[in-house]
């Protein structure tokens, strides 16, 4: 688990998210949600849990409020930030994830024999299949953008996952919000 | 009856070796107070025997929606052939139809009779000696249920068909996934395919031998079929992008898909002979979720080409495509009745996501499921039915509804979430 290097981040919301993700570990995945989710309970998240309803655009709030620290990151590393989110039935970037593409985007450009994996989700609303296809296609949304960024389309592949992997569960707009999202899988 | 006979043989070997584990129990969550009461009467001689046949066909009728059969402990007495009848009794108790019979073993196998009498007109209607082999006594219960059905309401009974359906546990990249196939009443599952990596959209074929479904097995989405009996499998759709929604059409000899290879999902035709493609659909928007009219000779698709999804129907001789659904901004996922003058649909609303019947001749739309959180809907082989994937607590369950929206159950399962229910054709 690379639990210690986020926790230090500055981005603790949308880093939970990221780890949710990510994450590849046993056990109960509900559980260490909900630990994380807790650990967490800065005024930043907790708006979210508070309020299911609001939860989506508190998350928006969130990403803005940390991607300056992406932004800034220009080693070879990973960028840390490889998660963004999207309204419902929407495959539009929102602007407030711009810096967090232009991170990944520049990651990509400086390490040219990097490929990574477009892996677009939805949350469970609506049907299956239809859900296929819109993950997929706010991949593309990403792909369309690193493109725009002077990526090669060699270094890019897109998959939609759909609804069928959920990185939060929960019928509640918080958990709706955390699954609507497209993860650079390096 | 012969045929009858072979056909289920056939299927009892195919079960012979599977041990039910995940079985799906049975909630009645919404009684159909028009339901014709009917008693069945505990079978003579059952008491020996591992599974309880009356019972079987009690919880088969009632969950069709048509019966509300009568509880056991107020049946006055318990007859087991039509001359022990004493029909005074039943009428006190307003029952308008009986079940009785016998059960015994008889080789390696099993020896029913029963009988089905019309209370008020105190005659026999029906009476049949079945005999099954191996241990698939459920499925003789299931074989009588459809022939009471049938005598009574005129309606092919679709107890003996099977459903396909998918599980899964965890969240994240740390979940398993598994295509399951079990009786149509959630008994006698077993899983056809497991992996930590998605499956969906399981089809049934129409002579209910093979499935065609979507796996993510190579971590990229793929249509594979698989023969149920062999478990023989080939992957038969790899393009990159989305290989989704594979639909077979009535001859078997074709599945509609959707496929984004040529970027946006599009919905193709593949001949299975030959695995040529023909191309339905292009424009900018996803079109997905094809189906087959019951004649073959056009397509139910959802486009989102208007802004929003929507049901359109594509004619395979004209290629004229047309918008069928104008009720609210969320119509997708249809399925024709078995006649082919209605669809079943999910539509999305201020409540949620529901299952819908849409006919076709006056476009009027009906909600048929409660909860605001269903999905894939799926009809019986003889239209009465319709289930689907819904939500009960934070668990995905399936559930079931008359496709006159009067009655409901739902098939919960012990563990994990359930979902992508698929019905299987008629088996025999």
């Amino acid at each position: 688990m690379q639990f210690k290097p986020y926790a230090r981040s500055l981005a603790v919301a949308l880093s939970l998210a990221v780890l949710a993700g990510c994450s590849s570990t046993g056990g109960s995945q509900e559980g260490s949600m909900d630990g994380t989710r807790s650990g967490n309970g800065s005024g930043v998240s907790s708006s979210g849990v508070s309020d299911g309803r609001t939860s989506g655009s508190g998350y928006g709030g969130t990403a803005s409020g940390t991607s300056s620290t992406s932004g800034q990151q220009a080693d070879g590393r990973i960028p840390q930030q490889r998660t963004i989110y999207f309204a419902f039935d929407s495959d539009r970037i929102r602007s407030e994830f711009e810096p967090v593409l232009a991170a990944n985007a520049r990651y990509l450009r400086e390490n040219g024999n990097v490929r990574v994996v477009l892996q677009g989700h939805t949350d469970e609303r609506g049907t299956r299949e239809y859900n296929m296809a819109l993950s997929e296609r706010r991949a593309r949304s990403v792909e369309q953008f690193l493109s725009v960024q002077g990526i090669s389309p060699s270094q890019v592949e897109v998959v939609g996952y759909g609804e069928e992997r959920p990185a939060a569960r929960g019928q509640n707009d918080q958990a709706y919000a955390q699954n609507r999202r497209v993860v650079f899988d390096y | 009856m012969k045929s009858l006979m072979t056909a289920w043989l056939t299927a009892t070997l195919l079960l012979v070796s599977q041990l039910a584990q995940a079985n799906l129990t049975i909630e009645i969550t919404r009684g159909n107070e028009s339901a014709t009461p009917i008693a069945v009467v505990p079978f003579a001689g059952n008491e020996a025997l591992p599974d309880d046949v009356a019972r079987v066909v009690h919880d088969d009728l009632e969950r069709s929606g048509y019966f509300d059969p009568l509880p056991r402990r107020q049946m006055m007495d318990q007859p087991s052939s039509a001359d022990e009848v004493r029909y005074a009794n039943w009428k006190a108790l307003d029952v308008r139809y009986l079940v009785v019979g016998s059960a015994s073993r008889e080789g390696n196998g099993y020896r029913l009779r029963f009988e089905l009498m019309d209370v008020s007109g105190e005659k026999r209607m029906l009476g049949e000696v079945v005999t099954a082999s191996g241990d698939d006594l459920r499925g003789a219960g299931h074989h009588i249920s459809d022939q009471i059905f049938e005598a009574i309401t005129g309606i092919r009974g679709a107890f003996s068909t099977r459903i396909a359906y998918v599980t899964s546990q965890g969240v994240g990249n740390n979940m398993q996934f598994a295509l399951h196939v079990a009786d149509a009443d959630g008994h006698n599952s077993r899983e056809v395919l497991g992996s930590p990596e998605p499956i969906l959209s399981p089809a049934w074929s129409p002579d209910g031998r093979k499935l065609a479904y979507v796996s993510f097995e190579t971590e990229r989405p793929a249509i594979y079929v698989q023969e149920l009996g062999s478990g023989k499998r080939a992957r038969i759709s790899s393009f990159e992008g989305i290989n989704g929604a594979p639909a077979w059409s009535p001859d078997g000899r074709r599945l509609a898909m959707s496929l984004s290879k040529d970027g946006q999902p599009e919905i193709y035709v593949m001949d299975l002979g030959s695995r040529n493609l023909q191309r339905i659909t292009n424009d900018a928007a996803i079109d997905t979720e094809p189906s087959w009219g019951p004649d073959g000779r056009s397509l139910v698709f959802t486009s989102d080409r208007s802004g929003g999804p929507q049901l359109y129907r594509h004619d395979l001789a004209s290629g004229e495509q047309k918008r069928l659904t104008f009720t609210g901004g969320y119509n997708a996922r249809g399925r024709f009745s078995p006649d082919g003058e209605a669809l079943f649909l999910i539509h999305g609303s201020n409540k949620g996501f529901q299952v819908a019947r849409q006919d076709l001749d006056s476009g009027r739309l009906v909600t048929l499921s409660q909860s605001g959180a269903d999905e894939s809907p799926s009809v019986a082989p003889n239209g009465t039915m319709v289930i689907f994937a819904t939500q009960q607590g934070n668990s995905g369950v399936l559930g079931a509804v008359t496709a006159d929206g009067r009655a409901s159950f739902r098939l919960p399962s012990a563990q994990g979430d359930v979902r992508e229910p698929a019905w299987s054709p008629f088996m025999n």
